[in-house]
């Protein structure tokens, strides 16, 4: 791996590929912004459920997905903003305690949608040490692409909850667009899990 | 502060049937004294999800899991609680997510709390400007049809919903000053 950029930091074109890698039954869900499109760049999948609003939800959304499809591991990536509007949605998924959900932060220390104003994850603001405290049982740190691999491991263990703050360059990168219309994107990830019946509730 | 329902009151107890006649199973909810029993008796079934939340916009988002995983959810949460899940409540226009809620009302009939009047006098006019089909009971025999039609409409035609539970089923607390 490894095309270097000055901060030394991993890419997050590099990580989500990885973390998404044979990925077998995993659920997504993705945080509104870069982390929709980084998971529609690795291969748009019915599984995909990539977020154009409600942001603050997408680890909330995890969690009532996780619950009701126990033996799926779920991921959510989503983005250091999106996770600092939720904080107490941390502590909501530590007492819940679903085994099979993963909650990935792709941390470059801005709000990228906006025009890359700073977030307070560059200023000393802990997300992981925030998730340990809010009793998230697996808190792996990650720094390189090997950890990058491991985690992807643990994803698919469904032994969490877990929660991994990945810090990212904080890179630019060109658009790739989901499916904008969200019945669709509902719909699919439905009929993947449900079969036809799906459509029939 | 509000109150919870006399022991003599049924209707708590018809909500939770509902819930379990629905096949609801993951009910989110914040500590409420006029949803108490119920939250108990949800609570209490290996049936049921009871997910206890930190803020009420948590429980919308909640219940687009639940029903990506082909699981029924409901939110139980007081009028205050209502505004904090405005923009969340784009997502069950947007995804077309049932999402029934089953509202207990402050700021309502007979408050004595002068901070829960604003919220309380929005409540229903803010629910449907997000697209949301309100509808009320004020009286306790009124609460369980109202839920169940609230809980229809979201499961069969795909949209937020929502029952307000007026404060004249629940009654006022006054801390004493009548």
């Amino acid at each position: 791996m490894g095309n270097t950029v000055p901060s030394g930091r991993l890419r997050r074109r590099e990580v989500v590929p990885a973390l998404l890698a044979d990925r077998g039954g995993l659920l997504v869900v993705a945080g509104l912004g870069a982390p929709a499109w980084d998971i529609t760049a690795a291969g748009d999948h019915p599984r995909n459920l990539p977020l154009w609003g409600g942001m603050g939800g997408a680890a909330m959304i995890g969690l009532g997905l996780a619950l009701a499809q126990p033996e799926q591991p779920v991921l959510v990536i989503t983005g250091d903003g999106e996770m600092l509007m939720s904080l107490g949605a941390l502590a909501t998924i530590a007492v819940a305690r679903p085994a099979n959900l993963s909650v990935v932060v792709l941390d470059n220390e801005h709000y990228g949608e906006t025009g890359m104003q700073p977030t307070h994850t560059g200023s000393g603001v802990d997300l992981a040490g925030m998730a340990r405290a809010a009793g998230i049982p697996r808190v792996p740190a990650v720094a390189t692409m090997e950890e990058v691999a491991a985690l992807r491991g643990a994803i698919h263990e469904r032994s969490g909850p877990l929660f991994a703050q990945v810090k990212i360059d904080a890179e630019t990168l060109p658009l790739v667009l989901p499916p904008r219309e969200g019945a669709l994107l509902q719909a699919r990830m439905r009929e993947s899990l449900l079969g036809p019946e799906a459509h029939l509730a | 502060m509000d109150v919870a329902p006399a022991s003599t009151d049924t209707w708590p107890d018809e909500l939770f049937d509902l819930l379990k006649a629905y096949e609801v199973r993951q009910v989110a909810y914040v500590p409420d004294a006029g949803h108490s029993r119920l939250i108990r008796r949800c609570q209490a079934d290996p049936g049921i999800k009871a997910i206890s939340l930190t803020t009420e916009e948590e429980g919308i988002a909640l219940m687009l899991g639940a029903w990506l995983g082909g699981e029924r959810g409901v939110l139980l949460m007081q009028s205050s609680g209502v505004g904090n899940c405005i923009n969340m409540l784009s997502l069950a226009i947007l995804h077309r997510t049932p999402m029934p809620m089953l509202v207990t009302m402050r700021g309502d009939f007979g408050e004595f709390n002068p901070a829960q009047m604003p919220m309380g006098n929005a409540t229903q006019a803010v629910l449907e400007a997000m697209g949301t089909v309100v509808r009320r009971a004020d009286h306790a025999a009124d609460v369980a049809p109202t839920a169940e039609a609230t809980l229809r409409m979201a499961f069969n035609t795909f949209r937020p919903t929502a029952t307000l539970i007026g404060q004249r089923v629940l009654g006022a607390k006054t801390f004493g000053k009548d």
